[in-house]
């Protein structure tokens, strides 16, 4: 019997294991996909929004500004990137700088750190600022962070800790029990007093397991990006929004921790939750929404495009609860914008309301060091660089060209506590793949390292799920 | 009618007069191997055939192959299932033969790089 | 730290023939290195045959003409260091670089060969919609798992692209037991060699659809069907022009980019068409003393081509060692017309010859080689396609009459 079953391993899912394994708990995590991270985690904006946004005296608000403060404690602890690089959110004419005055009362009243500049003083800064722009609202606290390595951190803690992780395990039906739950998945049963049902876009589809009506329903919304090369002259240094919409935040340009620059997302709401296709109509969408807030950009380097879907929920809020006819039965659902931001505070939030009241949280006695992220040999001193290969010449072996991964950097992610099952895994890891070349190289060599440690024939590599083999027949 | 010639990468265009399946002229060459190659193409048309065969105990795990000379069209799909079947033992020389007459068709299957002896099978052997 | 006088990066046909090349000239202390733990470089996946009549005379394999290149330098003491990946160079030439063997290690060099080869477009830099799923490989990745790893990556493949590793797949894969169903290409003529449009495609009966595109990939985790569009002048899908292929993988053969980050980092300037350094006849670079060739300056279509231009390039970076290098006056060299290139963008006042290539395919048609608005070269061509590099020669005494910056022209012959 456990404690506690996380039913979803995406960034919400992480914080809970991390913060539950924390206490003298039986914790399982299931995880229907290949990879932690590997929904909606992996495939947003990447930022920790300062809380300016969301409506007052909804879940969204609380926790934004929560979380938003949590983060960089949390990312500092764990070696974690965390950039506070700030952002603006750009109005073009009267009717756009009134709705900008209104956030920046909201931010005021959040105590959230804000200054309104003139188009001027927003092109002395970024000169490549449109044209159009007439007013900014600066949020300095807004911070970019990679939310794939903060959830892999996070559950390489927990299980450290001694939470169970099943990945490619889908829970198919979950049974309320006198003392709890059982849990029926694609790879066996596991019994359990409390669940917390955190399945991003299938969370009311999971929560109908038990509850035939869930008093709420999650539409994917597909948002489409772009991701450009690192540039010699970035185009901006900072996060641009323009004035959000009815329809979300817009089509943002974000910097990220690793220097590409990300266009989109859209924000279209799709029948089919797992579709994640690129579509011409929602990329030409970008490209014509980003010249609203910015000029020059060089679509000759657009490295990638991608897409993903966020949970919206019928509700407009997060949907943090205990259902109503299942003690126990916890949800997590509804995890759009500001997800990411809001993901340490909803894990708390959700222990102090729910999880205190049906079981007893006692700290573990000699909780173990925290494991923190790979430190990479590129933030290494020449000397320690070549220490490390001199134990291991491995360190030694340039693997990804344009990222510059070795293949002793790439065998020591596979090993770490979070299994590394799969090429997309090994990118979200250390990032060979990502760069100006897309795998064109090192794909074949990772594939290579990654069969012999985890022992399989290199037709059994997979880039994510089961069935996505990368090769078909030795000749 | 005409011909791309195939024979070096400069690809020239061949025209060439046919009467009753006898070849009167040709033109276009950019050198002699032009006339060589489109009453070839013509009479009985002659392809190269590459591929990899395995190799056991090597630095590589396989070993390019060629036929030594063009065969017969109708023949490269013979040539082929007589590569397949084919695994060979490091150390391969440039050049070594691996199949006299390669599926009857007059060439040989020759190895076109060499793959040296792995070094923990080399060590063995001292 | 170490100092070698010239250090060339790469160990491919470029890299090895400008060591002979420099070694010849009397340089004799000269390191490559090598990222891949064999010599050879791309040559040795390209196992189809075609490659040296021009250098050997004869018609050899990628990998056999890679071993020739390298026995070249059997008699000499050129130093080659594989398994070596250069990370990074500064402006005064000290090279950073890693190897299993020999840990992080800077180098300082005297003078510095770039021939680090080129890299292919990807998907994402096409954008094509659809399914992000597995399958969807560039065509040199395909051919990279087939030849040297000895594993096919489908069974049913649509090839985007004519470019000449796209129609070299499409028989590769063929021949290898795979249905290779169509190969596509957005222009409106091809990008290969024509004999390779004749051996690869019509020998095997594959089709070859000019001016189409994919507008859409299916598949859940691995390639189920790709779709075709056939697009217009503009390059824009056509409506209602859809064939849908089903098939297990979709190879890209979309365009080479020369790959020099690491000299782009290091300062030196960029050319916007070519993709690589800007250089003068002797292939040095905007920085001193640092060369560049091969599909690293910009991208070839015969490696006989590469081989000679390491010859240069070796030759020129010796000259500069020795301090024989002359740095007279110079004039640039621009491109117009139907141009899209010309190589060098520098000359120096001596004898050269101008490389080039045209955008479009172009029948009966001048070469003009203007200063200013002087003409002071003029030839006729009966044909000229964007897949085939042409080149003109220069000498010293035309360049002498010359008082203006060069412009290298195509247009109609009137």
């Amino acid at each position: 019997m456990k404690d506690v079953v996380i039913i979803g391993a995406g960034i919400i899912g992480c914080f809970l294991a991390y913060d539950l394994s924390k206490y003298d708990l039986k914790i399982a995590v299931v995880e229907k996909n290949m990879d932690v991270a590997s929904g909606a985690t992996k495939a947003n904006s990447a930022i920790v929004h300062s809380g300016h946004d969301p409506k007052d005296g909804t879940l969204k608000a609380l926790l934004n500004v929560r979380g938003s403060r949590m983060y960089e404690q949390i990312c500092k602890d764990l070696n974690c990137h965390y950039e506070k690089i700030g952002a603006y959110v750009l109005a073009c004419g009267a009717e756009e700088e009134d709705t900008l005055l209104q956030l920046a009362k909201q931010a005021e009243n959040r105590n959230i750190p804000f200054e309104v500049h003139t188009h001027q003083e927003i092109v002395s800064r970024e000169q490549n600022i449109s044209d159009e722009v007439t007013k900014g609202l600066w949020l300095p606290s807004t911070a970019i962070i990679t939310p794939w390595e903060v959830s892999c951190v996070l559950m390489d803690n927990a299980i450290e800790r001694g939470t169970e992780l099943h990945l490619n395990t889908e829970v198919t039906s979950i049974e309320k029990m006198n003392h709890g739950y059982r849990i029926v998945t694609s790879k066996g049963e596991m019994m359990s007093k409390v669940v917390i049902n955190c399945a991003g876009v299938h969370a009311d589809e999971v929560t109908a397991m038990v509850n035939p009506h869930p008093g709420f329903t999650i539409t994917a919304r597909r948002g489409e990006y772009f991701v450009l090369d690192h540039l010699k002259d970035p185009v901006v240094s900072i996060i641009l929004f323009p004035v959000p919409s009815s329809k979300g935040k817009g089509v943002l340009l974000v910097p990220t921790i690793h220097h590409n620059l990300l266009l989109g997302p859209t924000s279209d709401p799709i029948d089919e939750k797992e579709n994640v296709d690129s579509t011409k109509e929602g990329l030409a969408e970008v490209r014509e929404k980003m010249h609203k807030l910015i000029k020059n950009v060089p679509m000759n380097q657009v490295v990638r495009t991608f897409s993903g879907n966020r949970p919206s929920g019928s509700t407009h809020d997060f949907v943090l609860e205990e259902d109503d006819l299942n003690p126990g039965f916890l949800i997590c659902g509804a995890i759009e914008s500001p997800g990411i931001a809001s993901a340490p505070a909803i894990s708390e939030y959700m222990i102090e309301h729910f999880v205190s009241k049906r079981l007893q949280l006692l700290n573990k006695n000699n909780l173990p060091a925290l494991v923190l992220r790979q430190r990479l040999l590129s933030e290494m001193s020449d000397t320690e660089r070549n220490d490390k290969i001199s134990k291991d010449s491995r360190y030694g072996k340039i693997v990804c060209r344009c990222e510059q991964i070795s293949e002793g950097e790439i065998v020591e992610a596979i090993h770490r506590n979070t299994p590394v099952l799969t090429l997309g895994a090994v990118k979200r890891r250390l990032r060979p793949g990502m760069g100006r070349c897309q795998g064109g190289f090192c794909e074949p060599l990772v594939l290579k390292i990654l069969a012999r440690e985890l022992k399989l024939s290199l037709n059994e590599i997979v880039l994510e799920e089961a069935g996505s083999n990368v090769l078909l027949e030795k000749r | 009618m005409e011909l791309t010639c195939i024979t070096c990468p400069k690809g020239c265009t061949l025209t060439i007069e046919l009467k009753e399946g006898k070849i009167l002229s040709i033109q276009g060459n950019g050198c002699p191997r032009g006339i060589q190659y489109a009453e070839n193409e013509i009479l009985h048309p002659v392809r190269m055939v590459t591929s990899t065969i395995q190799v056991i105990h090597g630095i590589h795990d396989r070993c390019p192959v060629m036929t030594s000379k063009p065969v017969a069209k109708e023949k490269i799909f013979e040539v082929m299932k007589e590569i397949h079947s084919l695994k060979v033992e490091a150390p391969v020389f440039v050049r070594d033969v691996f199949i006299h007459d390669v599926a009857q068709s007059g060439a040989d299957l020759i190895a076109t790089r060499s793959v040296q002896l792995e070094s923990s099978f080399s060590n063995e052997k001292k | 730290m170490k100092t070698v006088d010239l250090v060339i990066v790469g160990a491919g046909a470029g890299g090895l023939s400008a060591a002979l090349a420099a070694w010849n000239a009397g340089i004799r202390d000269i390191l490559i290195l090598e990222k891949e733990n064999d010599t050879g470089g791309i040559l040795n996946q390209c196992i189809h045959t075609g490659f040296g009549l021009h250098t050997f005379k004869e018609e050899l394999s990628g990998p056999e003409y890679a071993e020739r290149c390298a026995m070249m330098l059997k008699d000499t003491d050129v130093n080659i260091q594989c398994g070596t990946m250069v990370l990074s160079m500064t402006k005064d030439k000290i090279l950073t670089c890693s190897s299993a063997e020999h840990g992080l290690e800077k180098i300082q060099a005297r003078a510095v060969v770039f021939a680090s080869g080129c890299r292919e477009r990807s998907r994402g830099a096409i954008q094509i919609p659809g399914s992000r799923c597995a399958g969807i490989l560039t065509a040199g990745t395909a051919q990279r798992y087939l030849n040297i790893d000895g594993w096919m990556c489908g069974k049913r493949v649509l090839i985007l692209g004519s470019g000449d590793i796209g129609l070299i797949m499409a028989r590769r894969m063929t021949l290898e037991g795979a249905k290779v169903v169509a190969v596509a290409e957005l222009m409106p003529y091809s990008n290969g060699l024509p004999r390779n449009i004749k051996q690869c495609l019509d020998d095997f009966g594959i089709p070859l659809y000019l001016s189409h595109t994919i507008t859409q990939i299916e598949g859940k985790h691995r390639v189920s069907a790709a779709v075709l569009s056939q697009v217009d002048e503009h390059l824009q899908p056509i409506k209602n022009t859809e064939k849908r292929f089903e098939v297990d993988a979709v190879l890209l053969s979309v365009g080479l980019i020369p790959e020099n980050t690491i000299l782009e980092e290091a300062g030196a300037l960029i050319h916007p068409k070519t993709r690589g350094p800007v250089v003068d006849e002797q292939c040095m670079t905007s920085l001193d003393g640092v060369f560049a060739c091969g599909n690293s300056l910009h991208v070839h279509d015969l490696v006989d081509f590469v081989y000679a231009e390491g010859q240069r390039c070796g030759q020129g970076a010796a000259a500069y060692l020795t301090q024989s290098l002359k740095q007279e006056k110079c004039v640039q060299v621009g491109a117009a017309g139907n141009v899209s290139y010309v190589l060098p963008q520098i000359l120096h006042f001596c004898d050269a010859k101008l490389f080039f290539r045209v955008k479009t395919p172009m029948k009966n048609c001048a070469v003009v080689l203007k200063s200013g608005t002087k003409e002071l070269k003029k030839m006729k061509k009966i044909s000229l396609l964007p897949s085939v590099m042409e080149e003109i020669t220069v000498t010293k005494e035309l360049l002498e009459q010359c008082e203006d910056d060069l412009t290298l022209e195509v247009t109609s012959w009137n």
